[in-house]
């Protein structure tokens, strides 16, 4: 690497950095530790700076346009404040494994550790949320070390890196490093891609052997890229076998397809969870025995041989112990186990997997995800049904805030391909589909971009009806409004008595108001009956709009699996009640 | 995973990049991920690649054990990753300083023991000691005990470093 030009400032070399590494907008927020970048960027034309109006937004944006477009989410925030602020996104980003490089200002060299101004330890706050962080103490080292920092954020298993910036450091001269032409060798951090041919071999073998399979395909599959959904959906036609989705793999396979079961886990669907549970072989793609999947683990899918490939050997056998590991990129592995699959023309046990289907279609007949329809007031799972209908066949991005609303959207609308549903899973974060929505229409700017919210969780980002009035985006905010904060109210009529401690949403904004108020537009709907025309009207409209669905107030969210219950003690309905729940199982989340 | 696995101790050797932050990640890794460290030792052992080795005595089930190494080994600066009680014979050392302060027959009983332990004196004054006692933990401990009703009034341990037995590198 050799210096390529006469020298520049270190916030310069910063924007060329990030242009090389093709960053085309970064979202962000100034403040006194950065002033020397943001004169930088408005020096340029070549790098666009979307104002949020808060940091956390900043990072939930940035995480929506890296999900939405495959590609790293930037993010730029001033020291101290700026960067706690940003703290949740990057959690949030690290518990999805989003590719995120977050630039933090921060107090100059000579000032750190002197309880400056608006200094904060941000390395060491940032530590245990990001894949990787970095102080950079000298200019010289500034360069290279943003393009290492978007091959750690990118490369493996992707995730939030954080780059500390000193204010001095900023304005320091210094020549600058291009990127490396050659693919990126760092000196320890070597992530495995290519699959150990030994283990594909044998995850073959149990694949073609069995007698009641599974695929369980999570968000590692979206993460690889495109292909790995197209070569996922292609394995699971070859093979003929049944496949479920988690929360974040929704997408990797088209829901419409027979094959598909639907989302499993805690909100998930019957036939999802009874096949796992039930299941001889699992063929677990890119998704990691989450809590919400397992529920509880010595009862998880006790009968199965289980095969895990994951890029991230941490994921293996951290919660659940698997018969084969499979550490490898998910696109790479599906390319062998094709290839295998083709090459050996397997014969599996037909008899057996029409048994199978047999069965899964007698759960599937339960219709799990049936509600009671109500003429007077709107259902929230209808709310969604129509809203699926109106947007199926229009170039369409979802986001979620989290609770109810959430749950229901991944239940009720259907996913047929990658990168177009954005939600928290990992961290859970109310407010983040608000902002995520924000980054997604700036990714996609003629597509319909909608958040589907709840009352409670939008109004924690709410301040970014501001960004979409200055930049004019017409994102659709789609409230399930019952007024409550709905997880948590049917927590607590389920394991609490039904005593709603401070789940009430008392004195809620006027909606319409609140959108008119920054520039939006605003929509209510109360009745079933109208609910079309107010779906048609936010799809026509130009602007962003808040749409307030009022909703039934007492609906809960169904199947659920209780906290401490196995995939096979699934509640269906209200009808159903659950067993005494184990004190084990009340203490857990 | 079952509780009645059994908790061994394993001692892990990570060669890491010597940078600022390595060992808080290290550490940080342990305490956020609620896993024990039982000893901790950590040095540049080569100043040209500047390379840290940092030996680490931990206990947990097999599980356990297996997750935080390849919790270690997903830290960006970090090399290596090799658990030295799984991977063939190897051995450890830790080393003491040890101070005492006697006189009279408790003086010499020390100095004689210190002698049986083949500790180094490496101070001394007219009513104190201070041994240099390298060994295994069990021979240190066994030592510093000794060294309780013979004036002991400090005790400074380097905590485990640890090699693999025979010719191959980490």
């Amino acid at each position: 690497m050799k210096p390529e030009e006469s020298a520049t400032t270190g916030a310069d070399l910063l924007v060329k950095a990030l242009i090389d590494e093709d960053v085309e907008v970064v979202f962000g927020y100034p403040g006194g530790a950065v002033l020397p970048i943001y004169d930088s960027l408005f020096k340029q034309n070549r790098l666009r700076h979307i104002l949020v109006r808060h940091e956390q937004a900043a990072v939930h944006a940035a995480e929506g346009y890296a999900r939405s477009t495959g590609k790293v989410g930037v993010v730029l925030v001033t020291s101290g404040p700026g960067a706690t602020n940003a703290v949740t996104g990057l959690t949030d980003a690290l518990m999805d494994s989003i590719p995120i490089v977050c630039l933090t200002g921060q107090v100059p060299t000579h000032l750190i550790g002197n309880d400056a101004f608006q200094e904060a330890d941000t390395t060491g706050i940032t530590r245990p949320c990001t894949k990787h962080n970095y102080l950079v103490k000298a200019v010289d080292a500034l360069a290279r070390t943003v393009h290492e920092a978007f091959y750690v954020a990118r490369s493996g298993r992707p995730g939030p890196v954080v780059i500390d910036l000193p204010k001095d450091v900023l304005m320091n001269k210094h020549d600058y490093t291009a990127p490396p032409k050659v693919a990126f060798e760092h000196k320890s951090y070597r992530p495995q891609t290519k699959p150990d041919p030994k283990k594909i071999a044998q995850a073959l073998e149990m694949i073609i052997h069995a007698k009641r399979p599974v695929f369980y395909a999570g968000g590692g599959v979206i993460n690889s890229g495109p292909k790995a959904s197209k070569l996922l959906t292609q394995l699971v036609h070859l093979t003929g076998y049944p496949i479920t989705n988690t929360l974040m793999g929704l997408g990797s396979f088209p829901a419409s397809d027979k094959q598909f079961l639907g989302m499993l886990g805690m909100h998930g669907t019957y036939e999802a969870n009874l096949a796992m549970h039930g299941c001889d072989v699992m063929i677990n793609i890119g998704a990691r025995f989450d809590d919400r999947i397992t529920g509880n683990l010595t009862m998880f899918s006790p009968g199965s041989k289980k095969i895990h490939v994951d890029i991230d050997p941490s994921s293996i056998n951290k919660n659940v112990r698997v018969d084969l590991a499979v550490v490898g990129d998910a696109t790479l592995v599906l390319e062998e186990l094709i290839k295998g699959w083709k090459a050996k023309q397997p014969k599996v046990d037909q008899k057996a997997l029409k048994a199978w289907w047999a069965q899964i279609e007698t759960w599937r007949a339960r219709d799990c995800l049936a509600y009671k329809s109500d003429k007077q007031t709107i259902k929230p799972q209808f709310a969604l049904e129509r809203l699926y209908h109106h947007i199926k066949n229009r170039d369409h991005y979802i986001t979620t805030e989290v609770g109810q609303h959430q749950m229901w959207a991944a239940q009720f609308l259907k996913f047929e391909q990658p990168n177009r549903w954005m939600t928290s899973g990992g961290l859970g974060t109310m407010g983040y589909g608000f902002p995520a929505a924000v980054g997604v229409q700036i990714a996609h700017p003629d597509a319909l971009v909608i958040d589907v919210a709840g009352e409670a969780s939008i109004l924690m980002n709410i301040q970014e009806l501001s960004t979409v009035a200055q930049y004019r985006l017409p994102v659709k905010i789609f409230i399930l409004n019952n007024q409550y904060m709905g997880m948590v109210r049917q927590w607590q009529e389920l394991l609490h008595g039904s005593r709603y401690s401070e789940s009430y949403m008392e004195s809620l904004p006027d909606f319409v108001k609140l959108a008119e108020a920054f520039g939006a537009k605003g929509l209510r709907c109360h009745e079933p009956s109208k609910l079309d025309d107010t779906i048609k009207e936010m799809i026509a409209l130009p602007h962003p709009v808040i749409v307030d669905v009022v909703v039934d107030q007492k609906e809960n969210c169904f199947p659920m699996i209780p906290s401490g219950a196995a995939h096979n003690e699934m509640l269906l309905g209200p009808d159903d009640k659950a067993g005494k729940l184990s004190d084990e199982g009340m203490a857990l989340v | 995973m079952s509780k009645d696995t059994p908790v061994v101790a394993h001692t892990i050797s990570v060669l890491v990049a010597n940078e600022p932050g390595i060992l808080a990640r290290v550490v940080g890794l342990f305490s956020g991920r609620g896993y024990n460290i039982e000893s901790l030792t950590v040095a540049e052992t080569d100043a040209k690649q500047s390379l840290s080795r940092i030996t680490i005595v931990t206990k947990g089930t097999p599980m356990i054990i297996e997750q935080i190494k390849a919790q270690l080994a997903r830290l960006v600066p970090v090399y290596r990753v090799r658990d030295l009680t799984v991977e063939g014979p190897h051995i450890e050392r830790e080393l003491a300083l040890v101070k005492v302060r006697s006189t009279g027959d408790k003086r010499v009983e020390a100095l004689r023991l210190a002698d049986v332990f083949r500790a180094k004196v490496i101070d001394a004054k007219a009513d104190s000691f201070v041994f240099e006692v390298t060994g295994s933990s069990d021979k240190v401990q066994t030592f510093v005990g000794l060294m309780e009703t013979l004036g002991l009034v400090d005790v400074g341990r380097t905590g485990i470093v640890a090699m693999s037995r025979g010719g191959e590198p980490l």
